[in-house]
């Protein structure tokens, strides 16, 4: 809420400056998001008087003016059309400076001497009208100074409350914080009610009377509504921004901003038969002041009359309905509305007033009266009208109860870690509005006042407490807790270690949004169904990602577009598959993914620039693994649609599927303006850090044997098959089996690849003879050819 | 004599001048060889005096353990002169970059993350995770935010129905913890929230870390002392810290914590870095925890503004375009 500092100061006026008032209410809870000087800084303007206006003998669209400052004359050369004797305009007389620096000097416009300058609201910062010069009041002071006259040395607060504070949004409220801060009494306007002319008055009826358990309405016959605001109103207004429309729009704003009571009043001939409050009908329509038709729902309260709805309750008023430039008479309306009646009703039709704010966080259910009242008193000083009777519409039992709260010593004291002395305790609840009920050593039973919406509990008056004694002068401390730790796993593998891995691998992390493209989603994964968000901030994110993978494949692409080519990412997050139909089973399960692509190393001397393939890959997950000292995984060829079918593997675990890596598929690469391979992986993460403890064995001190196998096979025939009949026929002195040749081309049938293996025995309690080790080669060797038709290559 | 003194003159000689170790071998020979020169005199020794002859065997012999220590020191010089030359042609320019990996490095996110979990974890809290498609319950009814409340509007939800979003905060994980564990309970909940909410100063995803302390007779006074201290730890500085009442509705009473900073021009301004504040008494019994008995505070704080407040980063939405050049100044 904005505000003027010195209206404020009308209210309650502290001996302390702006800045410390600003800090001392933000300190309280009322943070104070910016201030701003009420006008633009200028000095040397005074009220003038235009006495005479001639048109200019060199320029048509000039106009040489006589102005007067009360004691001296001047002649002023002006542009602007509405210059015309008898009316008040700030003149800026000459030695004036507007702005940082722009100084009035005497000059010569078109042969005629010029002898200051008269002012637009715009020039002036007071407003951005630029329509011609400011006109002022016939009222204004000649000669006055212009600030003082407008009262702009003042500051223009902007206080950005928390919804709790819903009796901070007016003057009246604010007034009362800052006079407990200060300890200062308010001097509070004065508010007597209007003595009634006439008997008119037009009938009430509320349907819902739970939603609003109060509403009053007052006739005023006899308005003028073409007599202009006054300038001390538009002006307040305007630092709380709000524009000037006509009187008693005007008023019933000023209103809502003096005292926090939102008010309407509507052009009683277009009112017909009675006002109802009722909820409104389903498919019913009203066209609201700013000009949209709204389709109404019937959670919707309305304000009608017997004909249609002329407003939505507590958010904005129709158009058909309100003052307008012919009315004469009024009819007030000033009622109290349930928050939880109007609570997101405004929002749901896209509507956010400063009557649906207040409401939606209470409004003081006392109010109405007063604001009737002032709203009343004001009217008739401004626009004059014969006051009829206030009509009360009122079901007592809807309205909100005082709540009566209490407060103990000893849980005030636990809190807060210190204890603050029972007078100064009972002083703050006091000044904060709180009735003592009973007050004793042990506790205070207090009976909340109505305008504070937010206390109910309490917790809620320890926080008055804290916040008028001070957060900062509150005792700091560490917390004297036992403290159980909670046993330091190694059956996982810390997080931080498996990234630091790959980081070591040369990845850079990324973190990409958990939301993507559905169409991206569908190029990747064209079975599963992502999960949608039902307000995506653009349509590009408007699915949850089933895989990490399109993510980091856009990531790559964003850095392939700006000259990067060796890329290598991974990202650690959840992914996305299921229905939220079914919340419990939604697969929202943590998984890490790396892109890997470019060159193997970066540019260098000493090397050709090789680039990066599957087998690069397949080490970066195989180290992954690796980290766990436990099962290795194993790979089958992948099925999966966004990778090359050739080139991808899915990984399992102990029989279950981890996770799958490989080539993407390179159609789906090129379409997406990849320009090289990209290699991918996307794993649970759960598999990767499940670890084992490590478990030492004997160390055999026999010495190993090794023979090397060069075998012909066909060349569909996958390595890790070789492998496994070796392993299952070298007997139990086996020890393990490496690749250190895979070979294909000239001089090997081309059906055929050679393939050279290094197998190792040995015994934990002897030395193996010859014949022994012998014995298990020939052994795998039948195995081999038996099982995999594999030939030793002479 | 006169001649045992020339001849060792003459070996010595020759020693120092070989420039070889085959030049060495002649000089070997040709002196301490079967015919050489020193031991031609001790085949001499029968002509020598009885008396005179154990001295003049004792010199002849001094003579030729002297020559032939000459000869290994010589040889051994030479070797070595012949070895650094062979190095001297093997030298390669140190100055060219080493073979392999060039390293990668963490998201500024994810390192700020680290740092925030190693004060917390030092102090004795676990780390806790939770799904991030939540319910309503979860996300908001259970941190006394009923459906409504105008702290919905406080921050925009991602909504997938009516009853399921994306966490707005990482809170919900705080609700699961207490849902199954009693006090003490001591854990910080990093992670991924979101807010349907896209311009400079917000993305619509980014990270929290929020903590959760339940205990006995915890008090006002330890959340100052442990965020202050967190703070300091944090900025490595003595910072300036100040607690601000503010509102949330999980929270009573609530707090925002502001740092002093200081701009290039030594101008100094409030900077909000955290929210918090002692548990909600309705909070703590919904999800079943004594409040008459146990009290305990929450914080939370946005990871993305830590990282740009320690690494300098001006614009937010860097973290989120995975740009190399920006992910690279992290290591």
């Amino acid at each position: 809420m904005k505000f003027s500092e010195n209206w404020l100061r009308e209210w309650v006026n502290p001996n302390i400056s702006s800045d410390d008032l600003v800090a001392q209410i933000t300190m309280a809870g009322l943070e104070v998001d910016e201030v701003l000087p009420a006008a633009a800084a200028f000095s040397g303007v005074v009220v003038g008087e235009i006495m005479s206006a001639e048109p200019h003998p060199n320029a048509d669209k000039l106009q040489v003016c006589q102005v007067s400052d009360g004691t001296e004359r001047f002649q002023v050369v002006c542009g602007a059309p509405n210059a015309r004797p008898g009316i008040k305009i700030p003149f800026a007389k000459i030695g004036a400076v507007l702005g940082a620096d722009f100084k009035i000097k005497k000059a010569k416009l078109r042969q005629v001497e010029s002898f200051g300058m008269l002012c637009s609201a715009s020039e002036l910062g007071v407003n951005d009208d630029n329509d011609g010069i400011m006109e002022l009041p016939a009222s204004a002071v000649t000669g006055q100074d212009f600030r003082a006259f407008l009262g702009l040395d003042d500051q223009i607060i902007d206080v950005d409350l928390t919804p709790n504070r819903s009796d901070c949004l007016s003057v009246a409220g604010l007034a009362r914080e800052v006079g407990v801060l200060n300890k200062i009494d308010l001097t509070p306007v004065e508010i007597a009610p209007a003595a009634v002319a006439i008997d008119d008055t037009f009938p009430v009826r509320v349907d819902v009377t739970g939603a609003c358990p109060r509403y009053l309405g007052r006739v005023i016959r006899g308005v003028d509504v073409s007599v202009p605001t006054p300038l001390w109103m538009v002006e307040k207004l305007r630092r709380s921004g709000i524009r000037s429309i006509d009187p008693i729009v005007d008023i019933t704003n000023y209103v809502m901003l003096e005292l926090g009571q939102p008010m309407h009043a509507f052009d009683l001939a277009n009112l017909s038969g009675s006002i109802v409050v009722r909820m409104a009908n389903k498919d019913e329509k009203i066209v609201l002041l700013d000009g949209q038709e709204v389709v109404l729902r019937d959670d919707t309260m309305v304000i009608a009359d017997e004909k249609a709805p002329l407003a939505i309750a507590g958010v904005m008023g129709g158009e058909g309905s309100g003052v307008n430039a012919e009315t004469k008479d009024i009819f007030l309306e000033s009622a109290f509305f349930a928050p939880l009646a109007l609570a997101g009703k405004a929002r749901s039709y896209g509507l956010h007033t400063d009557s649906s704010h207040r409401f939606e966080r209470g409004v003081d259910a006392t109010l109405q009266e007063k604001a009737v009242e002032r709203a009343t008193a004001l009217v008739l000083q401004i626009a004059g009208g014969q006051v009829g009777p206030v009509v009360h519409a009122v079901n007592e039992a809807s309205l909100p109860k005082a709540a009566t709260v209490v407060l103990r010593r000893k849980k005030l004291d636990q809190y807060l870690a210190m204890s603050i002395e029972k007078a100064l305790v009972t002083d703050i609840l006091t000044r904060l509005g709180l009735e003592m009920i009973d007050v004793t050593d042990e506790a205070w039973t207090t009976k909340v006042p109505s305008h504070r919406f937010d206390i109910a509990i309490e917790a809620d008056l320890i926080e008055e407490i804290a916040r008028i004694y001070g957060y900062d002068n509150l005792p700091s401390s560490m917390p004297q807790a036992a403290v159980n730790f909670t046993p330091l796993s190694e059956s996982k593998t810390q997080i931080q270690v498996l990234r630091s891995v790959l980081v070591s691998q040369g990845y850079q992390e990324a973190v990409t949004y958990s939301f993507i493209d559905p169409v991206l989603s569908k190029q990747f994964l064209p079975n599963i169904e992502p999960v949608p968000l039902a307000n995506p901030i653009s349509a590009d994110m408007g699915v949850m990602r089933p895989s990490l993978v399109p993510g980091l494949v856009k990531a790559y692409l964003y850095n392939q577009n700006r000259q990067q080519s060796r890329v290598r990412l991974f990202e650690t997050g959840r992914r996305f598959i299921g229905s939220v139909d079914a919340l419990e089973e939604l697969d929202q399960q943590l998984q890490i993914a790396g892109l890997l692509a470019g060159p193997r190393d970066g540019e260098a001397w000493y090397h050709n620039g090789e680039k990066v393939d599957f087998y690069d890959l397949k080490a970066h997950v195989e180290t992954i693994f690796a980290l766990n000292g436990g099962t290795k995984p194993t790979y089958e060829r992948s099925a999966c649609e966004f990778l090359h079918p050739g080139r991808s593997a899915d990984i399992f675990v102990d029989g279950c599927f981890v996770g799958l890596m490989g080539e993407l598929h390179p159609q789906l690469a090129k379409s997406l303006g990849a320009n090289q391979p990209l290699y991918v992986f996307d794993i649970a993460l759960e598999a990767v850090l499940n670890a084992r403890l490590p478990e030492y064995k004997a160390i055999s001190k026999f010495p190993e044997v090794r023979r090397d196998l060069a075998l012909l096979v066909d060349h569909s025939v996958p390595v890790s098959d070789l492998e496994k009949v070796i392993r299952s026929s070298a007997g139990d002195a086996f020890k393990n089996v490496l690749v250190f040749d895979v070979y294909q081309g000239q001089g090997i049938d081309e059906t055929k690849k050679s393939v050279a293996l290094g197998l190792t025995w040995q015994h934990p309690s002897h030395t193996l003879s010859d014949e022994e080790v012998n014995n298990s080669v020939e052994k795998v060797v039948a195995a081999l050819s038996e099982e995999l038709s594999a030939v030793v290559r002479g | 004599m006169e001649n045992l003194k020339q001849i060792l003159a003459d070996a010595l000689s020759a020693v120092a001048a070989s420039e070889s170790e085959s030049a060495l071998d002649d000089v070997r020979v040709h002196y301490l060889g079967k015919k050489g020169a020193l031991t031609a005199l001790l085949k001499q020794l029968g002509h020598v005096s009885a008396e005179d002859r154990p001295k003049f065997g004792q010199m002849v012999n001094e003579a030729k353990s002297q020559v032939q220590e000459k000869i290994t020191e010589r040889k051994s010089s030479l070797a070595k002169a012949a070895l650094d030359a062979k190095l001297a042609t093997e030298t390669i320019d140190i100055s060219l970059s080493g073979k392999g990996q060039e390293v990668g490095g963490l998201h500024p996110v994810t390192r700020t993350m680290e740092r925030i979990e190693t004060f917390f974890r030092g102090i004795g809290f676990d780390v806790a995770a939770g799904p991030e498609i939540e319910d309503d319950y979860h996300n908001f009814e259970a941190l006394n935010i009923p459906a409504h409340h105008p702290a919905r509007a406080m921050q925009d939800t991602f909504y997938f129905n009516p009853t399921t979003v994306l966490r707005t905060h990482t809170s919900p994980v705080q609700v699961r913890t207490m849902e199954n564990t009693q006090p003490p309970i001591r854990i910080i909940c990093p992670g991924r929230v979101y807010r349907c909410d896209s311009d400079q100063t917000h993305t619509p995803m980014f990270h929290q870390v929020e903590g959760l302390l339940i205990d006995e007779n915890i008090s006002f006074a330890d959340l100052k002392g442990i965020l202050q201290q967190f703070l300091n730890v944090f900025f490595e500085d003595d910072l300036k810290v100040r607690f601000r009442p503010s509102y949330f509705p999980f929270t009573e009473p609530s707090i925002e914590v502001d740092i002093m900073r200081t701009n290039s021009k030594g101008e100094e301004s409030w900077l909000e870095v955290l929210g918090c504040g002692m548990v909600h008494p309705k909070v703590l019994e919904m999800s079943g925890i004594d409040s008459e008995k146990y009290t305990g505070f929450a914080f939370g704080m946005g990871v993305e503004r830590f990282a740009m407040l320690r690494y300098k980063v001006d614009d937010l939405r860097m973290f989120f375009e995975n740009d190399l050049r920006f992910l690279k100044q992290f290591k």
